[in-house]
């Protein structure tokens, strides 16, 4: 009997303590937006050097403001918001691929935008090394906003407010410039860091990180038979890796496009898994609606190719075993990935 | 007679002292270098508009002609060599910006210089460099704009566009277009394709003289030219018809290759 009581009266005292924590965090933010970026004591260093573009209250407000203005696209009918929303993570959800300038839609499936700044390359490909220039991959795709950043600048510096709010970002400038807009977005996307999971509390430690029986079998599973790649607490080992997805790659090489190396046909970016209960569909081209058609891929779905990931062909065999049991204990696991704090974070809202 | 003898010696030393004080002090001080960029295609300056024929047997013309050259060392008559430094050593060479052709190293040391190394393109630490470290030429917003694959993030090196009659017509434009867009640095954590090349231009005859305050038109000039037509010669000589456009595709390699001595030395000019 004593445990349970136990066991109860310590959800309750997390959830108190998690409601006065939010009160707490609400409280602050009316008076003092904070605007320093959250660097959890569960994972590495980060890759960006935020020395070099130190978020500031009117830089990232202004990355916002743009994040959210489709004036980012030629006809001023796309932003970068409409793609990557906040209550997925800033991804695209229900979308396999998406719809960009005049209906078009891309070959991939929209990446959430989070926890970048921990990210050594962007995008399925890997093709952009450098936070700062993510943005102008989806300004000058002709399916995605199809305009010139030169042009977009020239329709900032023309705008009633956007000129005003470059100078109190960036003061000194006179005018609004390229990078300084590149600058500004990068300080939005610097601050976009999930870590305050259900998972995050249990490893650090802190109140509101318990987890049941199911979800606990389920994190051992995980991490025998999915952490090789989901690796870290940023669940991603940022390699490229043919996942078996497909066993024809020409409508879409993946890392092929970007590095002409023949061993990079059918390699895509090994996703973070955080959010992932909010970020369907899956795979780089949005093959899978839900996470059980994830796990059954894995399981029973793998197709061969050359350049197949050996991890998923061991011993002649293709895929990862997997009960159903280790199936329904890895997907309750994945559901303590999702971090409502940030999904509703409201300085990350329009 | 001991004496007479070290003191002869003591007056031999003193003067050759002396003498290499005077010589160490003749090349004293910084003066510019040029490196003048004089576009040819085979024998002849090259015009847009105007026909060539490639060592295949194409005609060609040309509309475009852009490349990045960087990260300039140059090398004295005794072996040692200066680096410029790394904020000023990146430029854009448009053809029809003659002035972009021009390019004058500041502040080089003064001495006698044989040669003139520097790589065809954008290293890759810069490649990988944020925004706020991409100045100038290298602003992927502003003057790097038509030279920078947003999607595959890197600068063009080398941009050759024009028309051959020899050309399959392309399915967008309606026109027989020639497409040439090089780049790759070799990739940041993960490998691509490493389509830098280091070019280095050595005066068997005279060096350039660089000397203390010696800039603008007293500077001395490496005056190269750079044939255009090397692009599609040597060591892969291939005819338009097979390879009318190449990007960031494995065929970016021979392009390379084959422009890597695309500049070579005409002479070198110096003013006094």
């Amino acid at each position: 009997m004593q445990p349970d009581f136990y066991k109860v009266t310590g959800i309750s005292k997390g959830l108190i303590l998690g409601v006065l924590s939010v009160l707490l965090l609400f409280s602050c933010k009316k008076d003092e937006p904070s605007y320093e970026v959250f660097l959890p004591s569960n994972f590495p260093a980060p890759a960006y050097d935020l020395s070099q573009n130190p978020v500031t209250t009117a830089g990232f407000e202004l990355g916002r403001k743009l994040f959210y203005d489709p004036i980012m696209s030629r006809d001023s009918t796309i932003a970068c918001a409409d793609c990557h929303i906040s209550f997925s993570a800033f991804s695209h959800p229900q979308h396999a691929t998406s719809h960009g300038i005049d209906g078009l839609f891309g070959r991939r499936n929209a990446l959430p935008v989070q926890n970048l700044i921990w990210q050594t390359s962007y995008f399925w490909d890997g093709g952009v090394g450098q936070l700062d220039l993510i943005p102008l991959n989806a300004i000058t795709n002709p399916v995605e906003m199809d305009e010139s950043p030169a042009h977009v600048v020239a329709k900032l510096n023309r705008h009633r407010q956007y000129p005003a709010l470059f100078r109190e970002a960036f003061p000194g400038g006179d005018s609004v410039t390229g990078p300084h807009m590149l600058q500004a977005l990068a300080q939005f996307m610097s601050m976009l860091v999930s870590a305050n999971s259900r998972y995050d509390h249990y490893v650090r430690h802190e109140a509101g990180g318990d987890m049941s029986q199911q979800e606990l079998a389920g994190l051992q599973v995980f991490q025998q038979k999915c952490a090789t790649c989901h690796a870290t607490d940023l669940f991603t080992d940022q390699t490229y890796r043919n996942n078996g997805i497909l066993d024809n790659f020409t409508l879409d090489r993946g890392r092929n496009e970007v590095s002409s190396l023949p061993e990079d046909i059918g390699k895509f970016r090994v996703p973070s898994l955080r959010n992932v209960a909010l970020t369907g569909s899956y795979m780089h081209n949005g093959k899978f609606k839900t996470l059980e058609a994830v796990l059954d891929h894995y399981a029973s779905g793998v197709k061969d190719s050359p350049t197949l990931d050996p991890l998923l062909k061991q011993n002649g065999q293709l895929g990862i075993p997997l009960t159903a049991e280790e199936k329904q204990s890895i997907l309750a696991f994945l559901q303590t990935l999702t971090d409502q704090d940030f999904v509703n974070d409201e300085r990350f809202q329009k | 007679m001991k004496n007479a003898f070290f003191g002869l010696l003591a007056l031999l030393i003193t003067f050759t002292l002396t003498n290499c004080k005077k010589t160490e002090e003749e090349v004293k001080g910084l003066g510019d270098v040029v490196i003048e960029m004089d576009n040819h295609a085979g024998d002849e300056i090259l015009e847009f508009g105007k026909s060539y024929v490639t060592a295949g047997g194409d005609t060609v013309k040309f509309t475009t002609f852009n490349y990045f050259v960087s990260n300039f060392i140059l090398t004295k008559d005794d072996g040692t060599q200066y680096l410029v430094p790394k904020d000023s050593c990146y430029f854009l060479c448009q053809h029809d910006d003659v002035d972009s052709r021009e390019i004058v190293l500041h502040n080089i040391p003064a001495g006698d210089y044989k040669s003139v190394q520097f790589i065809i393109g954008v290293d890759s630490l810069k490649s990988v460099s944020p925004v706020g470290d991409r100045k100038g030429v290298l602003d992927p917003t502003g003057a790097a704009a038509g030279m920078y694959w947003s999607w595959n993030s890197g600068y063009i090196f080398v941009k050759v566009e024009g028309t051959s009659p020899q050309a399959p017509v392309d399915a967008g434009t309606g026109e027989r277009t020639l497409e040439y867009h090089t780049g790759l640095f070799g990739g940041k954590d993960s490998p691509t394709l490493n389509n830098l090349k280091t070019v280095k231009i050595t005066s068997t005859s005279e060096s350039a003289r660089v000397r203390d305050g010696h800039t603008g038109d007293e500077a001395p000039v490496f005056h190269l030219y750079v044939d255009i037509l090397e692009m599609f010669t040597t060591p892969n000589s291939f005819r338009v018809a097979d390879v009318p456009t190449s990007h960031a595709g494995p065929f970016s390699q021979k392009v390379a290759e084959n422009y890597a001595d695309m500049f070579t030395l005409d002479h070198v000019h110096n003013h006094q």
